[in-house]
């Protein structure tokens, strides 16, 4: 029962988090690329319940940020005027899975003033929204290289597992290959034969292609150890008795076994593979400014002074660890549903 | 390991020869003796009769202290013809002296080696008087033959000295010929306007050491790093003492400078000059926070205010200097590229030929967010070549047209251009795309671009950045052309307009818009070309600034590098260092290395002697 619960409870997370990041559009109060060339690096605004003249106010409210005149990139509140959050305003325009227009955005403030929950950029661009939209191309990049790993590994790890022989050997002795690959340096090793100007819908592409294709040993391996183990059943050698082919007998005894597998390493793979996004990115391998992505939101920590002067900027490094801790939950939580057997 | 042994198998391919022509045991004491005669000698001589010294009108300082600072990169040689690289020649400008000097405090050129010099009444013929008694940092004397013999390298064809282009005026080499010991006359082809200033960084050579390589046709592989440091000798402040690959290349006083202060002690004051080859701007910063370096240079602004907050703390002072020389600009490609295959780019050109689209775009840039937001604030927008910095040569006339999105409308309007929704579509219906290039290792640069980016996007314009290592984006923009366009930055050298020759005009090799002109391509090309050999030619300052400007206003009207901003020159120092005198010129720091000095009883830095006075 506990167990069960834990998984909801994991499953629960993971899936409000993905829907935040998956409507970044709506939940982001600006457009990621948008610049405020009046306000580089401003701290995350501060949530008021109090007023200046000591009232309570039940609306939560803001005071805008104004520069400083005397220094360098320092802020403080224009407490003149109180900004009201409101839910559900409407605002900049955004498009919803590609396709829908839409303008209301889940919270706001009325203009001029602004609201950065994550604080600004060098470009003034909010944080926050940077992230949500960062998250949708990191999130993104590790569940389809995710996808592409599993379904390889499956590919591989069932044929080889099932036919055995020298297909087994050959397959397997290619899989500890991969598997012995420092992956970092083959990342950026394969990434440097790609030529550098692309687009990037390319540059995306190719990351995850990257990515998913180096990943396919270890499921394989896992999925050929289950195969092995499912067809020597009995009611394997029965069925196969009773006349029926390969394919049937893959997909109705065998292919099932290895489900339970497969989503542990899916859960496993996933904040790996949004890792090793990160990393490219963070080398300046993947995708170009404007385009957030966790990876090149971090890669400004590689300035010096920004990464002593402004903390607001490992915020996306604070999400990145809320998404391998969610994921890690559910594989942690299904690996104890797999040993107890109830997947 | 790798470093270890490469570097003494290159040492002793240098001296293997010799060891061959010596009883072994002969040699190791003259190593003993030679050492012992170093070290006696690196105390400052006394200064001798008849020995024409340059007495500096600055404050008389003490003996002692090591002055350590920070390099990017190891240097590549020490070999003043064949150094291209910044710290080569950062390291090699205090090993040696110049005979005519720029003042990088005052911009005016000063007496170096030359004690005086006078220049003909057609302007060609320039005879330069030596001062007499010289010596070299290894104690022989200074005189004519070495100025000639230094001349000859430079001139010579094959070894492509960087120098070279410098000398050779009016399409002919300049003609060097020894008078007498201690005279030399240099004849030029045609007169040349602030010829003096050719003479500055061209470091004499002693003929003693060199002669005999440069016979021998080996005179690019002398005077390495790993060259022993007693067969270097300049005319510098400091001489070679030791060189750790990877590490530091430590620098010793030359006793016998020919520089000296009002009570006759021989400059310089610091015992040693240490260079760390730390990497980049932010490890330089780190080191020097930590106290390991002395004198920082190049600073960016953000690091500037970084450090700025505790600097009193610490014990260090900042300076920040004002705009540099430096120009910072956007270059879209006009090179023909009949004969290559880029038919795309070629698309993209017939909008970056129409002076209409670069106005516009030029229009469009938010310099103002650009020195605030890339150099926070320490930093000057440009609307032309020369930077405010530049106090003798600014064409103060020059227009500032504000940044106006209206206004770029209606010039992208009137060629032609229209818009399909949001995005800009030229007459032929092909929406308005291109990428800019730029250097992964200039991380202002890459800002720059974004900003451009965002503000051509209000345009319509679609603009990608493409950020490439630093070769790649030479290699596309001097060889293949392979590039729409680019962020580079030019300038920097000189105040003065004749090293700007190769950038302006038509056949220059850094006209970058379009590289290999056999004939200036538009009318207001060919009136520059004009406008930039009579300026050359003209030795009276006022007519030259008077051409100089025309040129600049040329520029500005015909947008063939949309400029952008150049940063300002921002330095910092340990507090004790005294006489400590920073400049806009290259290299702005070290210039005057000669008269630093460490006010009395704090030497920050480990191995600091006591002041001894001589």
């Amino acid at each position: 029962m506990i167990g069960k619960r834990k998984v909801a409870a994991a499953v629960v997370f993971l899936v409000a988090l993905h829907l935040t990041i998956f409507l970044a559009g709506f939940v982001a109060p600006y457009q990621p690329a948008s610049q405020n060339r009046d306000f580089p690096y401003v701290p995350p605004t501060h949530l008021h319940l109090m007023d200046a003249q000591r009232h309570f106010h039940l609306h939560p409210f803001i005071y805008q940020t104004v520069a400083r005149p005397d220094a360098l990139y320092e802020y403080m509140e224009d407490r003149e005027r109180e900004y009201p959050i409101h839910l559900f305003v409407p605002g900049v325009e955004y498009k919803m899975a590609g396709r829908w227009r839409l303008h209301t955005h889940l919270f706001g403030v009325d203009a001029p003033g602004q609201i950065f929950l994550a604080g600004t950029d060098n470009y003034g661009r909010d944080q926050f929204s940077r992230i949500l939209y960062g998250g949708q191309i990191s999130l993104a990049a590790g569940l389809v290289a995710a996808a592409i790993s599993l379904f390889l590994g499956l590919c591989v790890g069932c044929i080889s597992g099932f036919y055995a022989g020298w297909i087994d050997e050959s397959a397997m002795r290619l899989a500890e290959l991969f598997l012995v690959l420092p992956w970092l340096y083959v990342l950026l090793g394969v990434r440097a034969f790609l030529p550098l100007h692309l687009s990037p819908a390319q540059t995306f592409l190719v990351l995850v292609a990257v990515i998913g294709t180096i990943g396919w040993a270890r499921p394989a391996r896992l999925v050929r150890g289950i195969v092995l183990s499912a067809k020597s059943r009995k009611y394997v050698t029965a069925s196969r008795g009773f006349g029926a082919s390969d394919a049937y007998i893959l997909r109705r005894h065998v292919l099932p076994h290895t489900y339970g597998t497969l989503l542990t390493q899916a859960a496993v793979l996933v904040p790996q593979y949004v890792i090793a996004e990160v990393t490219l990115s963070f080398f300046g391998l993947g995708l170009s400014e404007p385009m957030p992505s966790w990876g090149n939101l971090l890669a400004n920590l590689q300035q010096y002074n920004v990464l002593v002067s402004y903390w607001w900027m490992f915020a996306p490094a604070f999400a990145l660890v809320l998404v391998s801790l969610g994921y890690l939950a559910v594989a942690n939580a299904f690996h104890q549903q797999l040993q107890s057997g109830s997947i | 390991m790798l470093f270890t042994s490469s570097y003494n198998l290159a040492q002793s391919d240098i001296q293997a020869p010799r060891i061959a022509n010596m009883p072994r045991l002969g040699y190791v004491a003259l190593l003993l003796l030679a050492s012992v005669v170093c070290c006696a000698a690196s105390e400052p001589q006394p200064v001798q009769h008849g020995e024409e010294v340059q007495i500096t009108d600055n404050a008389v300082g003490h003996y002692g202290g090591v002055l350590t600072v920070g390099q990017r990169s190891e240097p590549k040689t020490l070999n003043p013809a064949t150094a291209g690289d910044a710290p080569s020649r950062e390291v090699i400008g205090r090993l040696t002296a110049d005979l005519i000097h720029i003042n990088r405090g005052s911009q005016q050129t000063e007496p170096g080696l030359a004690k005086s010099w006078t220049l003909s009444k057609d302007g060609r013929v320039f005879t330069v008087n030596l001062r007499h008694g010289l010596r070299f940092s290894d104690g022989q004397p200074f005189d004519a033959d070495d100025v000639v013999f230094s001349f000859k390298v430079y001139l010579d064809e094959n070894l492509h000295s960087p120098q070279r282009d410098l000398l050779v005026v009016g399409g002919k080499p300049i003609m060097v010929q020894k008078i007498n010991p201690y005279t030399v006359r240099f004849t030029l082809a045609a007169p040349y306007a602030a010829a003096e200033r050719i003479f500055d960084s061209l470091a004499m050579m002693p003929r003693h050491l060199l002669e005999k390589s440069y016979q021998e046709g080996k005179f690019a592989q002398t005077w390495t790093l790993n060259t022993p440091p007693a067969e270097i000798a300049g005319m510098g402040p400091f001489r070679l003492k030791e060189y750790v690959p990877g590490q530091k290349i430590a620098l010793e006083r030359n006793p016998y400078f020919w520089k000296a202060d009002r009570n006759q002690n021989r400059l310089p004051y610091l015992d040693e000059l240490v260079f760390l080859f730390v990497g980049n701007e932010d490890a330089q910063v780190l080191r020097f926070q930590a106290g390991d370096t002395d004198i920082i240079s190049r600073l960016g602004a953000e690091n500037y205010a970084l450090l700025s907050k505790d600097a009193s703390n610490r014990g260090i002072e900042l300076f920040d200097l004002g705009p540099s020389l430096e120009y910072n600009f956007l270059v879209f490609n006009l090179n023909d590229l009949t004969s290559k295959h880029l038919g795309e780019i070629s698309v993209k050109q017939a909008w970056f030929r129409d002076l209409k689209f670069r106005q516009a775009v030029s229009s469009a840039i938010d310099r103002k967010g650009i020195v605030k937001l890339v150099y926070a604030g320490r930093g000057a927008a440009l609307w032309g070549n020369v930077s405010p910095g530049n106090k003798f040569w600014v064409d103060q006339a020059l227009p500032h047209p504000p940044r106006s999105i209206d206004h770029t409308r209606d010039l992208l309007r009137s060629a032609g251009f229209s818009w399909k929704g949001d995005q800009l579509v030229d007459p032929q219906g092909h929406s308005v795309e291109f990428s800019i290039i730029t250097s992964t290792s200039n991380a202002q640069r890459l800002k720059m671009a974004t900003i451009i980016q965002d503000d051509l996007s209000k345009l319509g314009m679609n603009v990608h950045i493409v950020p490439l290592e630093f070769r790649a984006v030479i290699d596309r923009v001097f060889q293949t052309y392979d590039y729409e366009a680019s962020i580079m930055a030019l300038g920097g050298g000189d105040a003065d307009p004749n090293p700007e020759m190769n950038v302006w005009l038509s056949s220059g090799g850094t006209h970058l818009w379009q590289l290999g002109e056999t004939k200036p391509a538009t009318d207001w090309e060919a009136r520059i070309d004009d406008l930039m050999q009579k300026q050359m030619v003209q030795l009276n300052y006022k007519e030259r600034k008077h051409l100089y400007d025309q040129v600049q206003e040329i520029i500005a009207a015909n947008v063939p590098y949309v400029f952008l901003a150049t940063p300002n020159i921002l330095v910092g120092a340990k507090k004790n260092l005294a006489s400590f005198k920073p400049a806009i010129l290259e290299p702005t720091t070290l210039w005057n290395v000669d008269e630093l000095y460490y006010l009395s009883g704090n030497h920050s830095s480990s191995g600091a002697s006591p002041g001894a006075k001589p």
